[in-house]
């Protein structure tokens, strides 16, 4: 079957893979929008929707009480409302970015996905190969141009509206987003400061960040939370107020603005910023794994091969290429998972700051520490080599 | 001096990053989310009624199965947002309860308007209206919730009775009437 | 009450009050604002002096016994008192000069004290279904001057609890605290000597006299002054509570006497007609068919009409045009309805011997029912609706019917058909009837407008004495029923006449205005019991009344 898969012109196989990975986000998109009304429930001391029970399903014996107790056919009567809601245009409206603008924010969600290596297997010669759509060079460049774009979605949401609380939200996402992108980019020089050792072919590849962390000895197999914890933080500060996640959720803030940039949504419109919020959530939970946490890497310490090599005496199936993968990107989703939760743990935790604040914190105090991380590891880095 | 400044103390450098004060409440998150939920998935579950929980306002018989209310109106005249409505009567001479002369003929609380303050129990001379565990009301229209005379006796059932207050006077009356006192 | 009471000077609780002679100390507190709490005494009753409720300290001015000086008291420097040692009955001690009473010494609070607990040890304490509760001397008494608890720890007395004494009144024995006020009543008031005691001591029982009952027209009385719940009315008995009900002063329309009333409301509903002090007109005693009176609002009989008010005054305008109008005005209706029929008539131009208004007679009882059996017959003399007695037959309009002279007839609230015209007469002419209840006349009427009643309007009466008397309305119209004066002053108005827009005091005003009797009375600002006018102008009618109580016949 793999054959038959590799004998398909390049186009046709990218388009599988393209179809594969939307079907695979978007339905995560959805899971997570379920997910965070379970953490909100038990972060609340309640059990979260657990009532739906469509009359077929959840009669099967074991699997359909258990289904309906994790929401799963609440999730599911959300998306068919959402999907079959009537799907208003406000008449003051311009339709043409009221239209396109969810559509715009799908497109980055799911397009940084590319340049994410979820998974790894090891071929013939015991070389780790990553699972990824488009391993190219650019990597981790790509993906902060293509996310930087989901602002525009927001902007043209909000504009669109022609509505002051959509246009509050804009403005405010469009100050957010640059003011963070700033740091969090700096953030992450010096990881690849330090993967592009000088005499080395230059890379800005993810997959060459994890291989880093994959490396034996202390140095090597450090997955770089720990070598560099400011940038960590920083990165993930960023992060939070990238993907608009409380305690930075300045667009949205239903509180003073109402819905923010969506205020004039509804029905599947309303439902695709929703996706794209978490698709970036994922793909920046993504992100941070493979930069600081070490990627498809078990435990610190622990490379892939490593563990893979432990499992061999259970048998030869261990090794196979198919297994690892799996095995891979099992391990990938789970830390990307734990991330998605913290996002939420953090979101019940903190309350939402106030606009200067956003502003102050970005401008003021990550901007110039992540400068001089910048500079004081770029100095280590030159020292050291 | 009317103004009193009273002095902050300044914060440290660990307070101002508030990183601590972060961890600590995601601690307490954290607590919440593996706690076990406080509350109950309701109409499967009940909650357990606390003793002297002021439910639905009900109307009860005593033991012998005799209506304690004697249409006084009192419980009438007393709530604050007008929601009982008495018609009373005259018990028929050939009912056991005869000598009780006053009963109810119709009694009817709109629970539209009851605020469950509990005062009509509390007025009540007879102890015959009682604010039960009763707590759910629902209805399709208006005039289902108007609990008339006889869904307020399904509702409230037979308490018990310290005094027996008229069986004691029934009694007296029969002794008396042996002694050709009257 | 003599002419000229003698003032004398006494003192109660410090405070000195110049009183007529022979008042009570009661009466003589009350005017002070001092309660003296009682059962027994009623002020129009015979004092019995039974209850001792009333016990108060009673003092008088010491005096040397030899040389008759008053003994001054050398601490005070004043005359000394020389105090009872043990209380008196504030209604039997009537004062006399010097005469000094304490109402609040321990000693009196004792003894109120004391003679509640004694009325009390026997009290069934069944408030609960008890309609006196609420208005029950008893239960205020109790609360302002007994002990709160009861020592008695004994078997209470058994005793009847539903003797039935007459049509109208049941007993409840066991209530019952012996005052005798209901049998004073009977024998005193209604004459009527039909109650007694009978039993002794705790078991004394009220009781009616061996085959007599209490029926006559004025037992109801005694359920007014029956201070506990012993005494109930078996029309109101179990009905409504008393503290539901809204209080609005009336006038009974039985008679010319003019009763004063009280009647008891809730929601639109009349429970009860209680009488009204009026020691000028009625004492505090009323009839019992007067008493019955409120359940004509919402008779089966009673008269209503989904029709708007300018259309039936369209119609009776239209009848009216015709011409050959007579009109047969009541003696039922007010002042200021009389006077707008008048002003209708003389609009009409219908001459004299055209307008009417029946009488109604029968024989007067001697106390509080009259042989003018209208409220307000002397209200259409003062407004000029008519000059002299009415009669009975209305024998001028029947013959005018029968000559084809009168076509159309004009009838507010009465029955043609109980006055001498026949139903072929009736059959005749065209009837514009404006009534309350249906009779053969409103059957017969080309137009009916549907009135009010006593009880849903406003107005005034001027009774046997000539006293104009104001009464209120105590319930809201009957739906489909229409305010008299709003009828007669927009009939008035749509033929042309004076439009006074259904506004009472307009009315009023226009209407004092052109009467010398009632010259100067502000609109609705007549006292209470009655504003007495001059009635030398109408001294020469023969008026049916005979004497009753506070009337006696001019001649």
């Amino acid at each position: 079957m793999l054959d038959f898969y590799f004998s398909l012109p390049l186009i046709v196989r990218l388009i599988i893979q393209g179809l594969a990975v939307i079907a695979v986000l978007f339905p995560l998109g959805a899971a997570c929008s379920m997910a965070e009304r379970k953490v909100a429930a038990w972060a609340q001391d309640r059990p979260g929707p657990n009532r739906a029970r469509p009359w077929g399903l959840g009669r099967i014996p074991i699997i359909g009480p258990i289904l309906g107790r994790f929401g799963i056919f609440n999730l599911m009567a959300d998306g068919g409302k959402l999907l079959f809601k009537e799907d208003i245009v406000p008449g003051h409206v311009n339709k043409f970015y009221f239209v396109i603008a969810p559509i715009v924010a799908m497109t980055p969600a799911l397009s940084t996905i590319a340049f994410v290596p979820f998974g790894a297997y090891l071929d013939g010669a015991g070389r780790v190969l990553p699972v990824m759509l488009a391993d190219v060079d650019i990597g981790i460049l790509g993906v902060f141009a293509l996310a930087s774009l989901g602002v525009y979605s927001l902007i043209l949401a909000g504009w669109a509206s022609n509505s002051k609380y959509p246009f509050l939200g804009a403005i405010r996402a469009s100050a957010q987003l640059i003011s963070y992108e700033l740091s969090m980019t700096l953030a992450v020089v010096p990881v690849l400061l330090w993967i592009n050792a000088p005499g080395t072919p230059g890379t800005l590849s993810l997959v060459r960040v994890v291989e880093f962390q994959s490396q034996s000895g202390f140095w090597g197999g450090a997955w770089f939370v720990f070598v560099m914890p400011l940038s960590a933080f920083i990165f993930l500060v960023a992060l939070f107020a990238e993907t608009n996640r409380q305690p930075f959720d300045m667009p949205e803030s239903e509180a003073d603005l109402v819905g923010g940039f969506h205020t004039e949504y509804g029905s599947y419109k309303w439902s695709l910023f929703f996706v794209a919020e978490y698709g970036h959530m994922i793909v920046g939970s993504a992100l941070f794994i493979l930069l600081f946490c070490g990627g498809w890497n078990p435990l610190p310490w622990l490379p892939l091969s490593t563990f893979v090599g432990w499992l061999a005496p259970l048998g030869a199936w261990t090794a196979h290429p198919l297994f690892v993968g799996i095995l891979s990107i099992c391990i990938f989703l789970g830390k990307v998972i734990f991330s998605i939760f913290f996002f939420m743990w953090v979101r019940w935790t903190l309350p939402r700051f106030r606009y200067d604040q956003v502003m102050r914190i970005g401008w003021q105090r990550l901007l110039p520490l992540s400068i001089a991380n910048l500079i004081i590891y770029t100095i280590a880095i030159a020292l050291l080599n | 001096m009317s103004v009193i400044k009273v002095p902050r103390k300044p914060l440290t450098f660990a307070e101002r990053t508030y990183i601590p004060q972060i961890v600590s409440g995601m601690m307490t998150t954290l607590k919440h989310i593996v706690a076990k939920p406080l509350t109950v998935n309701y109409p499967e579950e009940r909650p357990e009624i606390p003793a002297g929980y002021r439910g639905v306002p009900t109307l009860v018989r005593d033991p012998n199965g005799r209506e304690k209310c004697v249409s006084c109106q009192l419980c009438e005249f007393v709530c604050p947002p007008k929601a009982i409505r008495i018609t009373p009567g005259e018990i028929p001479a050939d009912s056991p309860a005869a000598h009780v002369e006053k009963a109810p003929k119709e009694f009817e609380i709109n629970m539209l308007r009851c605020i469950y303050c509990g005062l009509c129990q509390e007025v009540c001379p007879e102890e015959a209206i009682w604010l039960q565990n009763v707590f759910s009301v629902s209805g399709y229209e208006r005039g289902e919730f108007i609990n008339n005379k006889q869904k307020l006796y399904e509702l409230g059932g037979t308490l018990p009775d310290a005094h027996y207050k008229w069986d004691k006077k029934k009694a007296a009356a029969e002794e008396a009437a042996l002694h050709g006192q009257h | 009450m003599s002419a000229t009471p003698e003032l004398i000077k006494i003192n109660i609780d410090g405070r000195d009050i110049a009183v007529p002679r022979g008042t009570n100390v009661i009466e003589a507190s009350r005017l002070l604002g001092i309660d003296v709490p009682h059962y027994c005494y009623h002020p129009k009753l015979p004092v019995v002096g039974n209850c001792r409720m009333c016990l108060v300290e009673m003092g008088l001015p010491a005096v040397d016994p030899a040389t008759k000086t008053p003994v001054i008291d050398p601490a005070t420097g004043r005359q000394k008192i020389n105090w009872m040692p043990r209380p008196q009955i504030g209604c039997g001690t009537n004062a006399i000069p010097g005469l000094h009473i304490r109402t609040t010494t321990q000693m009196v609070k004792d003894a109120r004290a004391g003679v509640m607990e004694f009325l009390l040890i026997n009290h069934p304490l069944d408030c609960p279904i008890c309609d006196q509760a609420g208005e029950c001397k008893l239960q205020e008494q109790a609360t302002s001057y007994g002990r709160g608890y009861s020592r008695y720890i004994e078997d209470k007395n058994v005793k009847p609890k539903r003797t039935q004494l007459g049509p109208r009144v049941m007993l409840d024995d066991e209530r019952c605290i012996l005052c005798s006020r209901c049998v004073r009543f009977s024998k005193e008031v209604a004459k009527d000597d039909v109650l007694g005691f009978i039993d002794r001591g705790s078991y004394s029982t009220l009781t009616c006299y061996p085959g007599k009952e209490l029926a006559n027209n004025y037992s109801l009385n005694t359920v007014d002054i029956c201070p506990v719940g012993a005494l109930t009315s078996t029309d109101f008995r179990f009905k409504m509570r008393v503290w539901f009900l809204k209080q609005t002063n009336s006038i009974d329309t039985e008679s010319s006497v003019g009763a004063n009333t009280v009647v008891w409301s809730r929601e639109g509903q009349i429970y009860r007609i209680t009488p009204r002090r009026n020691d000028e007109v009625n004492d505090t005693w009323m009839s019992d068919s007067g008493r019955d009176l409120y359940k004509q609002v919402r008779a089966e009989n009673r008269l209503s009409s989904p029709a708007p008010l300018a259309d039936l005054i369209a119609q009776a305008k239209a009848l009216l045009a015709s011409g050959g109008v007579a009109l047969v005005a009541s003696a039922r209706s007010t002042v200021a309805e009389q006077y707008l029929a008048k002003k209708i008539a003389d609009h009409l131009k219908i001459p004299a011997d055209s307008r009417h208004v029946p009488a109604h007679l029968a024989k007067g009882d001697g106390l509080l029912i009259s042989a003018d059996r209208t409220p307000n017959t002397r209200g259409a003399l003062v407004t000029g609706l008519i000059d002299t007695l009415p009669s009975e037959k209305l024998t001028q309009l029947a013959a005018g019917i029968d000559a084809g002279k009168i076509k159309t007839v004009l009838v507010i609230n009465e029955d043609l058909s109980l006055h001498g015209l026949a139903p072929e007469q009736l059959a005749r002419v065209d009837i514009i009837h404006i009534g309350t209840h249906a009779s053969a006349t409103s059957a017969a009427a080309k137009v009916v407008i549907p009135s009010h009643t006593v009880f849903e309007k406003n107005g005034t009466f001027i009774n046997q004495q000539f006293r104009l008397q104001q009464f209120n309305a105590a319930v809201p119209g009957h739906v489909g029923t229409h305010n008299d004066a709003t009828i007669l002053s927009g009939l008035l108005a749509a033929l042309g006449g004076h439009d006074f827009e259904g506004k009472s005091n307009a009315i009023w005003s226009r209407l004092t205005e052109e009467t010398p009797e009632l010259a100067g009375l502000a609109h609705g600002n007549i006292p209470e019991t009655g504003h007495l006018i001059d009635a030398a102008r109408f001294s020469h009618h023969a008026f049916p009344e005979t004497e009753g109580l506070h009337y006696k016949p001019a001649k």
